[in-house]
């Protein structure tokens, strides 16, 4: 065996090394979860217990309602993520273009920035109504702030001998935004995406913690007020496997955006 | 076109910025005619508007006084007579070869088939046909300053001005992409207006070299190059007996003290 394969083959072990215990521990620790819950060395009616949450599962499940309020929640998330980052871009875009009204907002911006959004559920209840218009809105403003915030400062980091290349073929403003400035500046939207996949399931589930009427966020508020903690943990699961998969959706639109790197 | 109408004629350019500290004179009454098919270096210590100079010919910004013909029409503002070479070839990443190089007929709406041949003519002669589909980061230094070059031939500019177009390059890359480069524009018969702090590579590209002052800018002396090489070439041109004459003039007009 040449030296070579042998650093493969040792590489390979290696990466299977990992994996191994990544799935060792996570088996690991749902047994010693279930065993210290049937040899009452904690209170399953506490602390949920994994065969419980499987039987919750199954029960919501049966009754329909796993896929309505995993799919209210998903929903309102993925229209708070996306109106945004688009949002977020367009105005970025007319900050880009006009340097006065950059100069101008731009002390607004960071006390918004610096602001708690969720301080603002109550009022935005009151303004939109609670339903899912004033979620999405929650979800929205949480991320919209610090996308405007992001992409602004990747357009304005495009290199300056970039875009004299192209007023010296006689460019207009317009072509500038779209030949360079909006290309060169995907690398930075797509990290604001993915911080912004995290925020919006924040501000989807403060917003179900506020108005409660369907959603993830609900389930989990409702079965800590009626001590149903099996309902809260298999929620947080849900959870944990939708923004999982959401935030993988991200990275393969980043590897399909970014061949050329 | 007559004869003798130059290509470029530079007639009493000056130019003053102004900033917050007060007003800093860039440049200040240069002339300069340069005929067709010639390749004029310019040499300056720093800060002398070598560069100001460039941008004023490329129509980015307008001088405080005096103007620019290039083929006898002013130059208002960028138009296709002019060819700009930035530092550093400036590809863009996301775009493959063939993609950048037409990046300035498709800015200026020009993409037709007339010009889509004469383009693709121009990578197949200087053999870059089988990269056209590649990305940047996937070429080597030299193949892109030639992609950087063709995109700015792809106009069909009067003129080419080069802003120390070799310097983001290692020495050995930046001695034969010079010769490439010139080799290019020879064949092209293209007017050439050269910016850069490189003395060696002044002297032995160009018909001419121009030494500028110190800020304010104004032109101190011109030395007419003639060469005796025979391969004709910058690399091979560096070795004739006159280089050396020439170095020491110029190096003594520039006066730099340090």
């Amino acid at each position: 065996m040449s030296e070579h394969e042998a650093y493969l083959r040792q590489r390979k072990l290696y990466k299977l090394k990992v994996n191994a215990t990544q799935i060792l521990l996570l088996v690991f620790v749902i047994a010693i979860w279930e065993i210290a819950g049937r040899l009452g060395w904690i209170d399953p009616f506490i602390m949920s217990q994994p065969s419980r949450i499987i039987e919750t599962l199954k029960n919501l499940h049966n009754e329909g309602t796993l896929y309505y309020h995993t799919g209210i929640t998903v929903l309102e998330t993925v229209i708070g993520f996306i109106s945004g980052t688009i949002l977020g871009t367009f105005i970025a875009f007319i900050l880009w273009w006009s340097d006065f009204l950059s100069k101008v907002f731009d002390p607004y911006l960071v006390v918004l920035n610096s602001l708690p959004k969720p301080a603002l559920g109550p009022i935005l209840i009151v303004w939109i109504g609670s339903g899912p218009s004033a979620i999405i809105t929650m979800a929205l403003l949480i991320s919209l702030i610090v996308t405007i915030l992001n992409v602004y400062s990747g357009f304005s980091q495009v290199e300056s001998d970039k875009i004299k290349l192209l007023k010296t073929f006689g460019a207009t403003k317009l072509q500038v935004f779209q030949k360079v400035i909006f290309p060169a500046s995907v690398p930075t939207i797509i990290s604001a995406l993915k911080v912004n996949v995290g925020l919006s399931w924040v501000g989807v589930i403060v917003g179900e913690f506020l108005v409660s009427k369907a959603g993830l966020g609900y389930l989990i508020v409702y079965g800590g007020q009626v001590f149903r903690l099996d309902l809260v943990m298999t929620s947080v699961i849900i959870l944990a496997v939708a923004s999982a998969i959401m935030y993988r959706i991200v990275l393969w639109f980043e590897k399909m955006l970014l061949k050329w790197r | 076109m007559k004869d003798n109408i130059p290509t470029v004629s530079i007639q009493n350019v000056s130019m003053k910025y102004q900033s917050p500290e007060g007003e800093i004179e860039a440049i200040k009454n240069i002339s300069l005619d340069v005929a067709q098919g010639e390749f004029i270096s310019i040499v300056g210590p720093s800060g002398s508007g070598k560069s100001t100079l460039l941008n004023i010919i490329a129509g980015l910004i307008k001088p405080s006084a005096g103007k620019v013909l290039v083929n006898n029409k002013e130059v208002t503002g960028p138009t296709s007579m002019v060819g700009y070479m930035p530092q550093s070839d400036q590809l863009f990443e996301w775009r493959t070869i063939w993609q950048n190089i037409i990046l300035g007929l498709e800015v200026q709406r020009k993409l037709n088939d007339e010009n889509k041949a004469f383009v693709e003519k121009l990578i197949k002669d200087y053999g870059l046909y089988e990269f056209k589909d590649k990305y940047p980061s996937q070429l080597s230094g030299g193949m892109r300053q030639r992609a950087a070059l063709i995109r700015t031939l792809a106009i069909k500019p009067e003129i080419l001005l080069l802003d120390e177009a070799f310097s983001a390059l290692d020495y050995q890359t930046r001695l034969i992409v010079s010769d490439e480069v010139k080799q290019i524009i020879q064949q092209e018969n293209k007017t050439s207006l050269l910016v850069t702090h490189d003395l060696s590579e002044a002297i032995s590209m160009a018909d001419k070299v121009v030494i500028l002052t110190k800020r304010p800018g104004t032109i101190k002396s011109a030395y007419n190059i003639s060469l005796t090489c025979d391969s004709k070439t910058p690399l091979g041109c560096r070795e004739a007996p006159e280089f050396r004459e020439y170095f020491n003039q110029i190096w003594k007009e520039l006066d730099v003290h340090v």
